[in-house]
């Protein structure tokens, strides 16, 4: 498998990628260091997302309550348990991966639209379980201060751990990808009818997607609270989603590696548009109306256009490995 | 080895097919027509569980069939093609095919195994026998028209069936792709030794590979035979053949 991989050039952008964001904190501004950590969990829950949405056609529209639901387990073990790091930290995406599990069981038996509504609907109870039960969640409020084992918890610390579980996360969802498992779902994405008549059981594919999906989604919010040490009901409303769903589109959804130049754009204005404006979002709106002319296929559809390289990849449509 | 009994469909007020009956033979080639809306694709949609019927019976090797989703029928040993072209569109013509085979070899859900090592050899045969070899890495929606439809055929084959049912298989092709897609099937039934079921329109093609015919007259099964007889029948002829 791996001189298979090694030949592909995306994998070493990947790789060249990866070493730089392991060289560079000692060299920017705290700042920037903090900048690029949200940008790493971000990428991470926008490509859990689009393993359903860009691989599995899966109108997942509130995608967010499992991000929120991983965040919350892991902040409440951190806080109400003496238990050690690591179990908080596999509590997150296994109870978010549960929660997928329930709310896909409903899910999957609808297609398309219906679909995104039931999963809208589902999901925006679990926020506002989490908004109302005051006595464990503390509503509105939060919770703050968590805390995290002294190596993770300096800026520094949390930089590297993140961007490491990030590394391994993404080989994993690669494995995925490139697996008989990945390959089946894309077929379910492109013709659900055909993908029945041979042979696949589609909404067993379907639901597994979503639990493996949805445990990135928590491995996402475990990592935030990492970064952040506090968790809010905010993490599970659905503007949230809807801005994870604008990354998967902005970067391209039909490749592997889009979501990740999504979210590094989407993170960058938010920081540094949104410093001079609170409409930030009207620019996010201009851009998202031109590549909806000019890029249906999303940024990352540019990279092989600026660098000349041959535009009909090999593999159909998801060689494109960037970030990482 | 196929045995489809008094098969009823109503779609609301209308029965699209009332008094569908059919028997296939292992190794046979057998052709279903009828003027169009007489229940040839409701009938195949009954066979392999797209649609379940309101009464009647679908056998396939001793077993009822009839109330069992798509996929298990498949699993079964049925394969099919669609009326219209219904690939993969966004995958390579080799993936279409390899998706299929995953599923023959049970293999669909495996997760952490490169998909490019497994069921490689099986997919290339199969592109092999249709012809479609050189173009294995086209993305399938790039395809010509032909194109789509043979790898229909590929696709319904990835899953290593013991009967094919083909819905038109040469819907919209031009004659020379039609002579050429009924010589795959023949020679396909020849050195496979599948079982075929299909429907077609161009009748002098039906009447020289099928080997036997069943005609559909408004949902209703008039007769089925083999080609000489079917041609020689009085009803037969008045309803559909005397047309031409």
């Amino acid at each position: 498998m791996l001189q298979d991989v090694l030949k592909h050039k995306s994998t070493w952008t990947a790789l060249i990628l990866f070493i730089v964001m392991l060289l560079l904190p000692p060299f920017i501004p705290r700042f920037y260091t903090y900048i690029l950590t949200v940008i790493f969990v971000t990428a991470l829950f926008a490509m859990s997302l689009n393993m359903l949405v860009g691989h599995g056609g899966l109108f997942q529209f509130h995608h967010a309550a499992f991000y929120g639901v991983g965040a919350y387990t892991a902040a409440l073990v951190f806080t109400k348990t003496s238990l050690p790091f690591w179990v908080g930290f596999l509590a997150g995406p296994l109870a978010a991966a549960i929660a997928g599990l329930i709310i896909g069981l409903f899910c999957v038996r609808l297609s398309n639209l219906y679909f995104g509504m039931l999963q809208i609907s589902l999901g925006s109870l679990i926020w506002a379980i989490t908004f109302r039960w005051y006595s464990l969640t503390h509503g509105d409020d939060g919770i703050h201060g968590i805390p995290v084992p002294d190596l993770i918890a300096s800026q520094k610390g949390s930089y590297y751990f993140i961007l490491i579980v990030l590394g391994i996360c993404l080989i994993l969802m690669y494995m995925v990808h490139k697996s008989p498992f990945g390959s089946t779902l894309q077929a379910v994405r492109d013709n659900p009818e055909r993908c029945e008549a041979v042979g696949v059981n589609v909404r067993r594919h379907k639901l597994s997607a979503i639990v493996i999906a949805t445990f990135f989604a928590g491995v996402a919010g475990v990592l935030f609270v990492v970064l952040e040490r506090s968790v809010f009901p905010d993490l599970l409303f659905w503007v949230l989603s809807l801005e994870i769903f604008i990354m998967c589109l902005l970067g391209g959804w039909f490749t592997f590696g889009g979501p990740i130049l999504g979210a590094a754009v989407i993170v960058s204005l938010r920081t540094f548009v949104g410093a001079y404006t609170e409409y930030w979002t009207l620019i996010l709106g201009v851009i998202l109306i031109l590549l909806i002319f000019f890029l249906p296929e999303g940024l990352v559809s540019l990279i092989p256009k600026i660098f000349k390289i041959g535009t009909k990849p090999k593999d159909g449509e998801d060689e494109l490995n960037a970030g990482g | 080895m196929l045995e489809v009994e008094s098969l009823r469909k109503s779609f609301g007020d209308f029965t699209a097919v009332s008094e569908a009956n059919l028997t296939v033979d292992k190794g046979q080639l057998v052709a279903v027509i009828g003027p169009n809306g007489a229940g040839k694709t409701t009938l195949f949609n009954l066979i392999t569980g797209q649609l379940h019927p309101d009464a009647g019976q679908v056998v396939f090797n001793g077993q009822d069939i009839c109330r069992l989703p798509p996929y298990q029928i498949c699993r079964k040993g049925i394969a099919r093609s669609f009326q219209i072209a219904n690939t993969y569109p966004r995958l390579t013509v080799f993936r279409n095919v390899q998706v299929a085979v995953f599923s023959q070899m049970k293999m669909s859900r495996r997760l952490f195994y490169p998909a490019n090592r497994i069921a490689v050899k099986e997919t290339e045969q199969i592109l092999q026998q249709v012809g479609l070899q050189d173009k294995a890495d086209h993305i399938a929606g790039s395809l010509s028209h032909g194109d789509k439809r043979v790898l229909e055929i590929a696709i319904a084959l990835g899953n290593d069936p013991e009967l094919l049912i083909l819905d038109e298989p040469t819907a919209g092709m031009s004659p020379e792709e039609t002579r050429a897609t009924m010589a795959l099937i023949k020679h396909l039934a020849d050195s496979r030794g599948l079982t075929f079921l299909f429907c077609e329109h161009d009748m002098k093609l039906v009447f020289d590979i099928a080997e036997s015919i069943m005609v559909m007259q408004s949902g209703k099964t008039i007769i089925q035979d083999s080609p000489v007889v079917v041609r020689s029948n009085q009803q037969v002829q008045e309803a559909y053949l005397g047309r031409e």
